[in-house]
């Protein structure tokens, strides 16, 4: 396993007399991407300052390459760089907005015009270095932000939402290109994102946080599919999540009784433990009732009735009602071929091992 | 009208026959209205950077304050600073009263407010979250000074502008604190007064065009730098 490149310690920011970041500890191997995903609002921009030693905590310490930071913070800014959501360009062309943070540095003209030609040809902006920052579209000063970060070769990358303000289209050729470079340069990475698509796509592991608190770090699939908590599991877009009790614990298998509901999933806990059970709707598959025993693999048949059905862009959301809440995701297609509509009998099934169980507490 | 252009005529005079008595009160009000906006403009970038990045307690009321003073009277500043500077004054024993530098003190007060707000303004207009790239980048605090002050340029070049047009054309504090003396503490605007009071209105007509030269070249100069722009 990788060390740690960089790090945080028992950091606490405040604002005014509310607590917004409390974060024990909390670490970026090197060379990895690390997605910070969240709400809005979840402490993820104060997060990456405090690690870009932009904003000073009221507690606790920042640790580069395993040593706390202390003193002048300069020259260890500047073996980092940091993306922004806005591009927040300087007002001077791009080719000075790239060349910005070289020419800080005391690196030599020329030198800086080289680094600087290679890296706007690789974010595609090369044509436009001698434009004034004021006339690019959003999504070429995004690029140019990122050239200008890129060009100092960091040893850490500090990005903060870098796509957010920008359309679906420039989005998505901009992560591309990202991806690449990501991979190619191996520069540490914490990317910060609320959007679980950008974090899969680009990161080695992905840290969920809500609340000012980081609530999981893991590999991305243990995030997605074993989520550490009921609010992780609602970001992660787990969409049926309702209080159940481990009852039996055989060859493997938990069974779960959810609201007189009978489930079998993959056990986590002891028997006799109050536990939320998991559903992702993409598990969840929806079939005509059957006449008789349907032998599938599934270990989870619920006979269910449609209460709404909501369409969510090319994919429809079916919710349902088996004894429980039950959300379901299918294609327009499936729609119709089931003639669905709010108040069908359908059957829900998913396989054990798409049932998620994390320990709960109920409220005294 | 004939006597408006018999002094243009004798201003043309003037400056092309190199006349000693208009060249040194030229150059004594461009040396003392130049150190006096540089007074300024160091005092009054320093507050401004401080009220607007660091926005401490009273940032309020202290702009209040230096947004007022654009509007000092300058006979009022000539008189404060007349009496901190006469022999008992509390600056008395620097013997300024009655010197160039006197001329430069009375004209740094007046100029200062103006430089103050305009400046702060503008750098108020730079976005907060600018100010966290530009330490990102790896700036160090100059550094990142002189970046925010080039993105306030704007505004910054109107300031200094506006300071250097309230120096140049001032002459109440000038005379009070000057004591408008031949080959000391004449300047182009005191010389007008007493052209006017003598009744030479040629030479104070002429000696005005002079005046309006200095002051059009000047901030000309001033406004090119304002307006030259990276390429579109």
């Amino acid at each position: 396993m990788s060390s740690a490149k960089l790090g945080i310690s028992d950091v606490v920011v405040q604002r005014g007399t509310s607590e917004v970041l409390s974060v024990s500890s909390f670490e970026v191997r090197e060379h990895e991407v690390l997605a910070v995903v969240g709400p809005n609002g979840a402490g993820k921009s104060t997060l990456l300052q405090v690690m870009g030693l932009l904003t000073r905590p009221a507690k606790g310490e920042v640790l580069f390459d395993g040593s706390p930071v202390r003193g002048n913070p300069l020259p260890y800014r500047r073996r980092m760089a940091f993306v922004f959501q806005e591009p927040l360009l300087l007002d001077t062309t791009v080719e000075g907005n790239v060349r910005a943070g070289l020419a800080l540095r005391g690196v030599p003209g020329a030198e800086q015009r080289r680094r600087a030609a290679e890296w706007m040809e690789r974010f595609g902006v090369a044509a436009l270095s001698g434009r004034s920052s004021r006339y690019l579209s959003g999504g070429e000063a995004q690029r140019v932000s990122l050239a200008r970060a890129f060009v100092l070769d960091p040893e850490v990358l500090l990005l903060d939402e870098p796509f957010s303000a920008l359309d679906a289209p420039t989005r998505e050729a901009l992560i591309d290109d990202l991806d690449q470079v990501l991979r190619d340069s191996r520069a540490t990475t914490v990317f910060v994102t609320h959007d679980r698509a950008e974090a899969l796509r680009l990161g080695d592991r992905i840290a969920v946080m809500i609340g000012g608190r980081i609530r999981q770090v893991a590999a991305p699939e243990d995030v997605f599919g074993a989520p550490a908590d009921e609010e992780v599991a609602a970001f992660v877009g787990v969409e049926t999540i309702v209080p159940g009790r481990l009852t039996c614990l055989r060859d493997g298998l938990a069974t779960v009784e959810v609201s007189g509901v009978t489930l079998q999933a993959a056990p986590l806990t002891d028997p006799g433990e109050e536990v939320l059970v998991c559903v992702r709707p993409e598990d969840v598959v929806v079939a005509p009732l059957p006449e008789g025993p349907r032998a599938t693999s599934a270990r989870n048949h619920l006979p269910a009735t449609v209460s709404r059905i909501v369409t969510a862009g090319p994919h429809v959301r079916v919710l349902l009602d088996a004894g429980f809440p039950l959300v379901a995701l299918i294609t327009r297609q499936s729609l119709e071929e089931l003639e669905l509509a709010a108040g069908s009998r359908v059957e829900a099934s998913f396989k054990a091992t798409a049932v998620h169980l994390i320990p709960h507490r109920r409220q005294a | 009208m004939d006597l408006i252009w018999d002094g243009i005529t004798e201003a043309f005079r003037l400056i092309f026959t190199g006349d000693g008595y208009v060249f040194d009160i030229t150059l004594l009000s461009l040396l003392v209205s130049g150190g006096a906006t540089l007074v300024a403009l160091v005092i009054g970038l320093t507050v401004a950077s401080v009220l607007a990045f660091r926005a401490p307690p009273g940032r309020t009321m202290a702009l209040s304050v230096f947004n007022a003073g654009m509007a000092l009277p300058p006979v009022a500043v000539g008189l404060l600073v007349a009496i901190m500077l006469w022999r008992s004054g509390p600056l008395g024993q620097l013997h300024l009263l009655y010197t160039p530098g006197a001329i430069v003190a009375a004209q740094a007060v007046i100029a200062t407010p103006v430089i103050t707000a305009i400046s702060a303004a503008g750098l108020q207009g730079v976005p907060p979250r600018l100010r966290l790239q530009v330490l990102a980048l790896g700036a160090s605090r100059w550094q990142a000074m002189l970046l925010l002050f080039r993105e306030a340029r704007l505004s910054l070049l109107a300031a200094l502008i506006a300071g250097f047009g309230a120096a140049i054309s001032e002459v109440g504090a000038t005379m009070m604190v000057g004591g408008n003396i031949k080959g000391s503490t004449r300047t182009l605007t005191s010389a007008i007064v007493l052209e006017v009071q003598q009744g030479d209105f040629e030479t104070a007509i002429a000696l005005s065009f002079i005046l309006l030269t200095v002051v059009f070249v000047v901030i000309g100069a001033f406004t090119a730098v304002q307006q030259r722009r990276p390429a579109s």
